[in-house]
């Protein structure tokens, strides 16, 4: 055993370069897998737990006719009593904390300038708002007495030149189809970090809301976020009633989890495509070797050297490029993914809409599964690859080795 | 005692639709303890003999017996076996492997042939005393000088008391006084030991010191005289 390896090392050191450089294709390869794996990950991590966080909590209750999607706050699409139905499901043990929202469309205006807005009712004293409360940039939160405050994301006070204790123009969309205006002044202004969740969102105290909007004691949804997202389905069985509807994150989310499904095919697919060009690297180099040692693999053969014996000395080489290679590659991707899980990378707004919101700067993760099985994959596929030259070294006839290299 | 029979062997090379006869229906009876010498012009049919009393290659047709065994169904696994016990080589072009010490390069067949470290190591450094290379035993081939190094090839070969060595034109590569010390070194082991030593050679210096020489012209055994 011990002699193959150090006939291998020796035999690597014979042409240095090139095995330097045949280690430095793998272990690149290694590296930027590793790195798309951490970035992948720290993707899909960030956007689910945002866009949960943010848009659809772990579980939603609403009236069984409500579509998300049309923002109406027309009586048939509300549900009754939502403050005594929270009440009810937040005293469930998994719950962390169940609030009802009422969401409704409207416009943002000031002097001449305008934007579309959701208009999201809150009961701001929920846990459900903390990433609105941490979030201030400037001025305060909302009070749930307020009657006049508003609370608007940066992106939005940005676009219209706004700051804390400014007034602007909202119009609603009401209950009975009409369109209602009122002036509000800006409480405060936050940031989420996802730009393109708050820049299309503006906050009103629940009660404030429903009378703007002519749904009293009516909301969209109870909101609802769990102590562990994994009991989803057990909570939603748990909670029933009349005209209402129970959806869980993943029911709101066939979007969000297909893409992360698709991510990990997709990934596959690259780690497939890097590893099948390092590999075909080692392998020339291996080829290049075989040929160069004709001779001497006949001498060997000659003095009794059998096939598999061949064959273990040139996979002994293959062993020692893949362990410092995969070995230096997976150390660089570890330290590269690392620094860029503290730092992150900024992307800024990809204009993604509220189905997958994903914060502006992604944060690198990397989980030991995916490590492991990057590190299992490149070794293994670079040693099967290198199966080839080394069954091709051991299949020379002694005879035609000696007199090839005469 | 022989240590090999050769029964009207033939050997054609095929490249193509051209055939070559290099051995046309040679016998030979190698005995234990020889020195003898195949001699002949180029192209005669000298190292395609060697290979087959060697077990390199096979013949065409005739038989193969070595020590008794006769060898021209065995696979390629089945002679590198036979041959690691059995056979040692020295080549022309001295064919140590370069990565390899002086010491290492003597102790290779040892290691296929699964001697233990210490009986190796005895071994090994026996044999290059033997070859007088004691003191450049961890030289790497390209540290040695061309009679050196077949002195080394000539070590290798005798590491796992073959009962054989066969050598191919041993001297070709060096200059006389380099030749004629591979020579009496190979002459004084064959004594010693008794080993049988068959070579190829063209090099009238090296018929001198064979007991038996072996003419081949075209393929066929022309003359056979024992001194
Ligand atoms: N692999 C081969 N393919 C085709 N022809 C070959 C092969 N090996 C040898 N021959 C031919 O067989 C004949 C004998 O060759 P061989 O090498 O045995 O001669 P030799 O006596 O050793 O010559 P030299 O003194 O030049 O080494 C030659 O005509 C040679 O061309
Ligand atoms: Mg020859």
């Amino acid at each position: 055993m011990m002699n193959y390896f150090k006939m291998a090392y020796r035999n690597l050191g014979r042409h240095r370069r090139r095995s330097i450089l045949s280690g430095l294709a793998l272990a690149l390869g290694t590296t930027l897998l590793m790195f798309i794996a951490a970035f992948f990950t720290g993707e899909m991590r960030s956007s689910m737990e945002t866009t949960l966080r943010l848009n659809t909590g772990h579980i939603q209750v609403q009236n069984a006719d409500y579509d998300p999607d049309k923002l109406s706050v027309a009586w048939e699409y509300l549900i009754e009593n939502p403050d005594q139905t929270a009440a009810q499901i937040g005293s469930l043990d998994p719950v962390h904390v169940a609030t009802p929202r009422l969401a409704a469309s409207g416009i943002v205006s000031v002097r001449d300038e305008s934007a579309g807005a959701q208009i999201m009712g809150i009961v701001p004293e929920s846990e459900a708002n903390d990433p609105y409360r941490d979030g201030i940039v400037s001025g305060e939160f909302l009070a749930a007495d307020d009657r006049e405050g508003i609370l608007i994301g940066l992106p939005l006070a940005d676009s219209l030149n706004l700051k804390a204790g400014d007034s602007i123009n909202l119009l609603i969309n009401t209950s009975d189809g009409d369109v209602d205006e009122q002036q509000f002044t800006i409480r405060g202004i936050f940031t989420t970090g996802t730009s393109a969740w708050d820049k299309g969102i503006v906050f009103l105290p629940l009660a404030k809301a429903q009378t703007f909007a002519r749904a009293e004691n009516h909301a969209s949804m109870i909101f609802v976020l769990l102590k562990d997202r994994e009991q989803a389905d057990e909570v939603a069985a748990a909670i029933q009633g009349e005209g209402i509807k129970v959806k869980t994150w993943t029911e709101m989310n066939e979007l969000l989890v297909m893409v992360e499904d698709f991510s990990n095919a997709y990934l596959a697919v690259i780690n497939l495509i890097v590893l099948g060009v390092t590999a075909t690297v080692i392998v020339n180099t291996l080829l290049m070797s075989v040929f160069e040692r004709t001779r001497e693999i006949g001498v060997l053969s000659a003095i009794g050297m059998k096939g598999r014996q061949v064959i273990a000395l040139f996979l002994a080489e293959a062993f020692l490029l893949a362990v410092s290679g995969v070995g230096a590659g997976s150390l660089a991707g570890w330290a590269l993914s690392a620094y860029f899980a503290k730092v992150g990378v900024y992307f800024g707004d990809l204009g993604i809409g509220a189905e997958m919101l994903l914060e502006d700067r992604i944060y690198t993760y990397l989980t030991l599964d995916s490590a492991i099985t990057l590190i299992v994959t490149a070794f293994l596929i670079t040693i099967l690859a290198s199966l080839y030259p080394a069954r091709m070294a051991s299949r020379m006839e002694p005879v035609e080795a000696l007199r090839g290299a005469q | 005692m022989e240590v090999a029979k050769l029964t009207d062997v033939t050997r054609v090379y095929r490249i193509g639709e051209v055939q070559t006869r290099a051995l046309n229906g040679v016998s030979l009876t190698i005995g234990n303890g020889e020195f003898t010498s195949l001699v002949g012009p180029s192209g005669s049919g000298k190292t395609t003999l060697l290979q087959l009393i060697g077990c390199l290659d096979r013949p065409s047709s005739g038989s193969v017996v070595i020590n008794g065994q006769e060898t021209t169904n065995l696979n390629r696994n089945q002679r590198a076996d036979l041959r690691k016990g059995t056979i040692g080589f020295v080549f022309q072009f001295f064919a140590l492997i370069p990565t390899l010490t002086a010491y290492e390069n003597v102790e290779m067949p040892l290691l296929l042939n699964g001697r233990t470290p210490a009986q190796r190591k005895q071994r090994a450094m026996e044999l290059l005393e033997a070859v007088d290379l004691k003191d450049r035993a961890h030289h790497r081939p390209d540290q040695l000088s061309g009679g050196q190094q077949q002195r080394v090839a000539v070590a290798r070969a005798l590491s796992t008391n073959p009962t054989m060595i066969l050598a191919d034109e041993p001297t070709a590569n060096l200059d006389t006084s380099n030749g004629e010390q591979v020579m009496e070194i190979m002459k004084k082991l064959n004594k010693e030991t008794g080993v049988t030593f068959v070579f190829a050679t063209h090099d009238p210096r090296v018929i001198k010191y064979a007991s038996r020489v072996v003419t081949l012209r075209d393929g066929v055994i022309e003359k056979d005289e024992i001194k």
